[in-house]
């Protein structure tokens, strides 16, 4: 019966294939669709663990969140350093990671900030920051590199590097003569660590001390030494990390910078403002997994079209096969037997697609986006949907197994052609 | 079986298609004896084909009663009528008789993987299937090399209505139901064709009801009758 079935496809093939591609990209898009969703949000909840209070200027949650941590957008205000010394100096706190954004080199954040960071920065699972080689920044000048930014510049231990100001690829006032050296090179993280140049908070303050009002001042070029014996100490910086040496007093601490009278701040719980970031990128993932649903939706059409369209010149071989003694049941049978092995081919070949698309498209994005796409076999959420669409192509073919299996009772053994 | 009982059967049988006005069948009494040989005459539109729907077990009568092998028709529902056509009736017909897709041998085959009954009858003669496949490509004058020929497509005409009759004569059924199967040969070949089906036939001992309209052939058959001449419905 199946043998059947299977010869009259090969019989059909090129029909037969249009429908197995149909199915083959849908089930690709929406397996596409649902390992990107899923990436990204693993990729996001991963950047940051062990903070327990993000500080900045008072905006929304989600801004802080995005432009401290994700390094998308850019900071409404700074933050004093008076205020920076009071949050330090909360009995609560155990450690504080300062951050300074605002400059870039080729393209890639420059990001200042102090030793804590490589101490208490946390990604993933609790993961620190490691080294690929080199050390920390010691020196003013000194600069420790995302393996991103090594990788796509390559650039090697000991390179000169000149840091601009702005945030912008091209086009910008480059610092030239504060040239930078490269002191450590991290290892992957998979999260925007990679992609950023660190460098000291007195380093941030080096590449501005011959610029007034953020222009360069005419001429004035002042020796690297002399600015060392400056005192680099910053007025402000963009946000603060805090670790503290309780969760339990993570309220109290928030409240303490929320009502703090100096300066308008903003704390925020990294998880609680991720989700909230959630429900707002959800519509966007709602509408996106509309769109795949639909997506597959079109491709059953297309399988019930290519299976009915065919019926009517198959109805010679349905009448051969009813007097050769198939009863209306087995034509019925070889119909759905047809759309599901349709539908089946039709899944691997997009699970095939998929994984090809994924293994030639990680790199794109991960440049692109620094959305590190994992390589990994189809969860449970995938087999549901992979399940769903099969029983949906048995469903479909039960449509024109149905016509078939009335034509084959009606046209009896009258050969119609 | 009881062999003094007819092969066929039909006892004042009235057919009307679902949406006609008026019976096109009206059979008094007709009836085929075992291993008898009868040419059916009748223009086209006489209502030949749906007479042999109703032996077929195909379509059922409105009133009346077919007896065929000694089963009665009307007592098989759906199913049973399917496996009861399947058990005892090779059909030819026309033309496009065979699956594109199949090979000869898949094709002659297709009725022993519906019927155990034909598949048991095969094997209870001590023939493989392949062996009784070969030996009917062989008494139907094909070279048995033909059995593995992949498209069916590649035959003439000839020779795949050959091949139908041997997918009919597989299992041996005790009728043989063939539907004009000679309309698309020329001369020469219809004769030979029906040689061919008598001889198989004969060694099967099965009857065998021949319609056409080309009465030029009726002459070797055991009886010869007219449509007409039995179905006393009026066709406008």
């Amino acid at each position: 019966m199946f043998s059947l079935a299977l010869n009259s496809l090969r019989n059909r093939w090129s029909t037969a294939l249009l429908a197995v591609l149909a199915i083959a990209m849908s089930v690709a898009l929406i397996m596409s669709v649902e390992k990107i969703r899923r990436d990204a949000r693993s990729s996001f909840t991963q950047t940051v663990s062990g903070t327990d209070l993000i500080v900045g200027a008072r905006s929304g949650a989600v801004q802080l969140l995005l432009y401290s941590v994700f390094r998308i957008g850019n900071a409404t205000n700074n933050i004093s350093w008076e205020s920076v010394e009071d949050v330090m100096a909360n009995p609560a706190v155990d450690w504080v990671i300062p951050i300074s954004l605002g400059d870039s080199h080729k393209g890639f954040r420059v990001l200042g900030t102090s030793q804590n960071y490589f101490t208490h920065y946390r990604y993933g699972d609790k993961r620190s920051i490691e080294f690929a080689g080199g050390q920390p920044f010691d020196d003013v000048f000194d600069a420790v590199l995302g393996a991103d930014v090594a990788a796509e510049l390559n650039y090697q231990l000991g390179d000169s590097i000149v840091v601009a100001h702005g945030t912008g690829r091209v086009g910008l006032v480059a610092h030239e003569n504060q040239p930078f050296r490269v002191s450590g090179i991290l290892k992957p993280t998979g999260t925007p660590v990679d992609r950023a140049v660190h460098v000291s908070l007195e380093g941030i303050e080096a590449m501005h001390v011959d610029w007034r009002n953020g222009a360069q001042v005419r001429g004035a070029a002042t020796p690297a030494d002399e600015i060392r014996a400056m005192n680099l100490q910053p007025k402000a910086v963009t946000a603060l990390m805090v670790g503290l040496k309780s969760r339990a007093a993570v309220f109290r601490v928030q409240r303490a910078i929320n009502t703090y009278r100096e300066e308008p701040l903003l704390a925020i719980l990294p998880g609680v403002a991720l989700q909230e970031l959630w429900n707002l990128i959800r519509v966007a993932e709602k509408a996106l997994q509309g769109v795949s649903i639909c997506v597959v939706f079109a491709g059953l059409v297309n399988l019930i079209s290519v299976l009915l369209a065919g019926l009517n010149e198959r109805r010679r071989e349905m009448a051969v096969l009813r007097s050769a003694g198939a009863r209306p049941a087995h034509i019925f049978r070889l119909l759905c037997f047809e759309s599901v092995t349709l539908t089946l081919v039709g899944i691997v070949a997009g699970l095939v697609l998929h994984y090809t698309a994924m293994a030639i498209g990680a790199l794109y994005i991960q440049q692109n986006y620094g959305l590190a796409l994992t390589w990994a076999l189809p969860n449970r959420t995938d087999w549901t949907i992979l399940g769903a669409i099969l029983i949906a192509g048995l469903f479909a073919g039960t449509i024109p197994a149905l016509q078939a299996y009335r034509a084959s009772l009606s046209d009896g053994l009258s050969q119609r052609l | 079986m009881n062999p003094t009982s007819p092969m066929v059967a039909l006892n004042q049988v009235r057919y009307q298609w679902p949406n006609g006005k008026q019976p096109v069948l009206s059979i008094d009494d007709f009836s085929i004896d075992a291993s008898e040989r009868v040419f059916l005459q009748g223009p086209s539109g006489s209502g030949k084909t749906t007479l042999l729907s109703l032996i077929a077990a195909v379509l059922t009568p409105q009133s009346g009663s077919i007896h065929v092998d000694g089963c009665e028709l009307n007592s098989l529902r759906g199913g049973q009528r399917d496996q009861f056509r399947v058990d005892h009736i090779g059909l030819v017909f026309q033309q496009f008789n065979l699956l594109p897709f199949l090979s000869v041998k898949d094709n002659i085959q297709l009725p022993c993987r519906f019927s155990k009954a034909r598949l048991a009858k095969v094997t209870d003669s001590g023939k493989s299937l392949n062996e009784e496949t070969e030996r009917l490509l062989v008494a139907m004058q094909l070279s048995p090399e033909k059995i593995n020929e992949v498209s069916v497509s590649n035959l003439s005409v000839g020779q795949q209505q050959r091949v139908a009759v041997a997918r009919a004569l597989i299992g041996r059924p005790p009728l043989i139901i063939a539907d004009e199967p000679t309309s698309a040969l020329d001369s020469d070949t219809r004769e030979a064709f029906i040689k061919l089906l008598f001889d198989e036939a004969d060694a099967a001992q099965c009857a065998v009801l021949f319609v056409s309209h080309d009465a030029s052939l009726a002459s070797v058959f055991d009886r010869k009758l007219n449509l007409r001449e039995i179905n006393s419905a009026q066709i406008s």
